[in-house]
């Protein structure tokens, strides 16, 4: 499996919070050797169903039903094998046309946490009837006062200029169309990788290199991988529905975290050193542990990442959905989020995926009873 | 096309060779001799008649060098000519000529604070990064200081007529001249094709091929700053890309030779060649070098108009460029035939 193409025709799909289909169908379709079935539920979001051995379990059956006591409580296991679920979002940052000016300029509104600091003069798509490109313009430097020159445009202020008459964007063009910063996914030195999107996608790579893991793995514990929609936007929509469908025991949330880099080090991780774990309130102290005793015996280096409020990921979703859910954070280093460069290592998407299928491997009925024994 | 080859050729002020290479290549066929001087203008001569015209277009472009390679393998960079810090960071460079991936990063949105979220990333906070883990790997790639960064923009075509590319400025005015010495011969007259370097950096080339030349006549041919835009007032947008090529009134390096500016103007209106004035006294170009050289030399600068110069990829209307072609070919014109007499 070529892992840096896979991740660049994840990249390349248009993904804003809401609009995720057309990664949700790289899935689809990609992936479908790598399990025994898929789908997409409701609201978007890919369920792919790896089953343990011996398991009768399928996804039609999906939402599972179950008694509604809390977990630890007499009858509250369901009867078949443990469930062990990993999601990965799969929307992205982004903008939305809002206004048509007249010469052709298209107003936009951000969708999701878009650094504004780097809009002006950035290189964009607009996906309306095809894929038109455009430049982010704004009020020119000779009619900018010194004093907004240091400060950020609004985004109201700001526009896209596709350098295309008006009629021809009216044509094309309409309103709610989706924008997405423009890139070249690059090769950098040492197996690092620079694109858009590596927020989330380096993770939705790493549930791919598990399940390919997984294929020569034995193990009891049907894996559901994820690809969760809406995460950007807030509320964790997809975490949070699929979780209730799956009924999971052990739910992971796979996402990317802050590297170091020059004036960025503080709650920053090594690039190319490893995945980390977190530990916190958002994670189940006993999977934590049980991880990081995964990457020991394979000798992957991580970091603990510590998490002392949400952990930012569907994990903060997932923990409370029913009775409650084990949960877990695992998470790639990735530098200048939120960017048209995010920057990761291979090597870290790689040891995440091992990571998580020898860690789907190890669960069985008595580890999952054991994390609701505090 | 001429003008995607070179707009995707690269050379900060100082190291304009692959420009110049290009153009050499290019032309050779067309012209009756060329060579470059002390500070690398590359000047072409077409025809010996016994007037003397210079055409000025300038080779370099703005970009950063190396300034400091950092312990753990980062390069700290310096600019080259002015570019807006509000426009830098987030973006894909190019490290030397032979191209070397790397971006400009910026410290995550979600780690920065109000203060720092409502302010432009001040410069001296941006670096390279190649992906290189420290300086002995950086310096093995050939980087060094003084090695030239480029904005990684590759040439486009939004629509027919209207392209996307980096160095516009001025590598419209290469193509501008370019196209006039490969399409017309003017034997009446010697005509000078000087691509000049270090305009960026204070119109520094086009002073020596000034007074190496000695012209009777010159025009400086640039891509200039055009703001029809949303939000924009008209009486602010310098230039309108798709209403023909500009006509300077007046800069900050030079008011255009009147005798220069009124024989343009005529010829535009005599040949029905859609024209514009560049009605903004702001920033320079190579004429405030050439009009002072020697005992003084008239000139005016003709410019096609280009959205957002000085960033990492601008746009311009071909017709606009085409019409710039076609407005310097009637000025020679009427300087071959005598209609005009600098």
């Amino acid at each position: 499996m070529d892992l840096a193409k896979h991740l660049a025709d994840l990249v390349r799909a248009s993904s804003i919070t809401g609009r995720e289909r057309a990664v949700a169908n790289v899935l689809l379709q990609e992936w479908a050797p790598l399990v025994d079935e898929a789908k997409l539920d409701r609201l978007g979001s890919y369920i792919g169903l790896k089953r343990g051995e011996g398991s009768a379990a399928e996804l039609r059956s999906l939402p599972y039903p179950g008694p509604e006591t809390s977990p630890g409580r007499p009858g509250a296991r369901h009867s078949g094998p443990p469930k062990i679920m990993a999601a990965a979002h799969i929307d992205s940052i982004g903008g939305m046309v809002t206004a048509i000016e007249p010469g052709g300029f298209l107003r936009f509104t951000t969708v999701g946490g878009v650094d504004r600091r780097l809009l002006m003069a950035q290189e964009v798509e607009v996906h309306g009837k095809r894929l038109i490109p455009g430049l982010v313009g704004s009020k020119p430097p000779h009619v900018t006062t010194p004093e907004e020159r240091n400060k950020q445009m609004p985004v109201e202020d700001l526009y896209i200029d596709t350098g295309l008459t008006e009629a021809e964007v009216r044509d094309l063009v309409a309103l709610g169309d989706p924008v997405l910063p423009r890139y070249e996914f690059r090769e950098m030195k040492n197996g690092r990788y620079s694109s858009r999107y590596m927020d989330n996608r380096a993770s939705v790579a790493a549930l791919r290199v598990a399940l390919e893991e997984l294929k020569h793995l034995r193990h009891t514990a049907d894996f559901y991988a994820v690809g969760t929609v809406g995460e950007e936007f807030g509320g964790l929509p997809g975490a949070v529905t699929t979780t209730f469908a799956i009924k999971p025991d052990i739910g992971i949330a796979v996402d990317v975290t802050f590297a170091k880099h020059p004036n960025s080090e503080a709650d920053s991780f090594p690039l190319g050193e490893g995945p980390t774990i977190g530990v916190g309130p958002n994670c189940s102290p006993k999977l934590a542990k049980v991880m990081r005793k995964v990457a020991e015996d394979l000798g992957i280096h991580y970091s603990l990442e510590v998490m002392p409020g949400s952990s930012g990921t569907d994990a903060w979703g997932m923990q409370i959905v029913r009775g409650g859910v084990a949960t877990g954070v695992l998470s790639i280093p990735l530098r200048y989020m939120h960017t048209p460069v995010e920057t990761v290592d291979m090597a870290d998407i790689k040891a995440a995926g091992r990571l998580l299928a020898h860690l789907v491997a190890r669960v069985d009925a008595a580890l999952v009873e054991d994390m609701t024994c505090y | 096309m001429l003008l995607e080859r070179l707009s995707n050729a690269c050379g900060i002020s100082g190291l304009e060779h692959e420009v110049r290479d290009l153009l050499r290549q290019e032309l050779a066929p067309y012209v009756d001799e060329m060579w470059t001087d002390a500070i690398g203008n590359l000047i072409v001569r077409k025809g010996n008649g016994p007037v003397k015209v210079m055409l000025d277009a300038h080779t370099d472009e703005v970009g950063y060098c190396v300034g400091s390679i950092t312990e753990d393998g980062y390069l700290r960079l310096k600019k080259i000519g002015g570019l807006d810090d509000r426009v830098l960071p987030g973006r894909q460079v190019w490290v030397t000529n032979q191209r070397i991936p790397a971006v400009l990063g910026a410290k995550a949105w979600h780690l920065c604070s109000a203060d720092e979220r409502g302010k432009v990333i001040p410069f001296d906070q941006m670096y390279a990064d190649l992906g290189c883990k420290d300086r002995a790997e950086v310096e093995e790639l050939g980087i060094e200081p003084g090695s030239p960064v480029y904005f990684a923009t590759t040439f486009e075509h939004f629509s027919d007529k209207v392209v996307k590319g980096k160095a516009f400025d001025d590598r419209a005015g290469c193509a501008v001249l370019a196209e006039v010495l490969m399409k017309h011969n003017y034997p009446g007259i010697t005509l000078y094709g000087a691509f000049v370097t270090q305009e960026e950096v204070g119109l520094r080339g086009a002073r020596i091929a000034a007074y190496n030349l000695n012209p009777d006549v010159a025009i400086a041919l640039e891509g200039t700053g055009s703001a029809n835009v949303a939000g924009v007032d008209p009486f602010d947008t310098i230039t309108n890309m798709g209403e023909g090529p500009a006509i300077s009134l007046m800069d900050n390096s030079a008011i255009p030779n009147l005798r220069v500016w009124e024989e343009l103007v005529r010829v535009a209106k005599a040949n029905n060649i859609k024209y514009q004035h560049r009605r903004i006294v702001g920033g320079g170009t190579d004429s405030g070098g050439i009009s002072l050289q020697r005992s003084g030399i008239p000139v005016c600068t003709v410019s096609t108009p280009c959205r957002y110069i000085h960033t990492h990829a601008a746009l311009l209307n071909l017709d606009d460029l085409y019409g710039a072609v076609n407005l310097v070919h009637h000025f020679l014109l009427s300087v071959e035939k005598g209609d005009f007499r600098p």
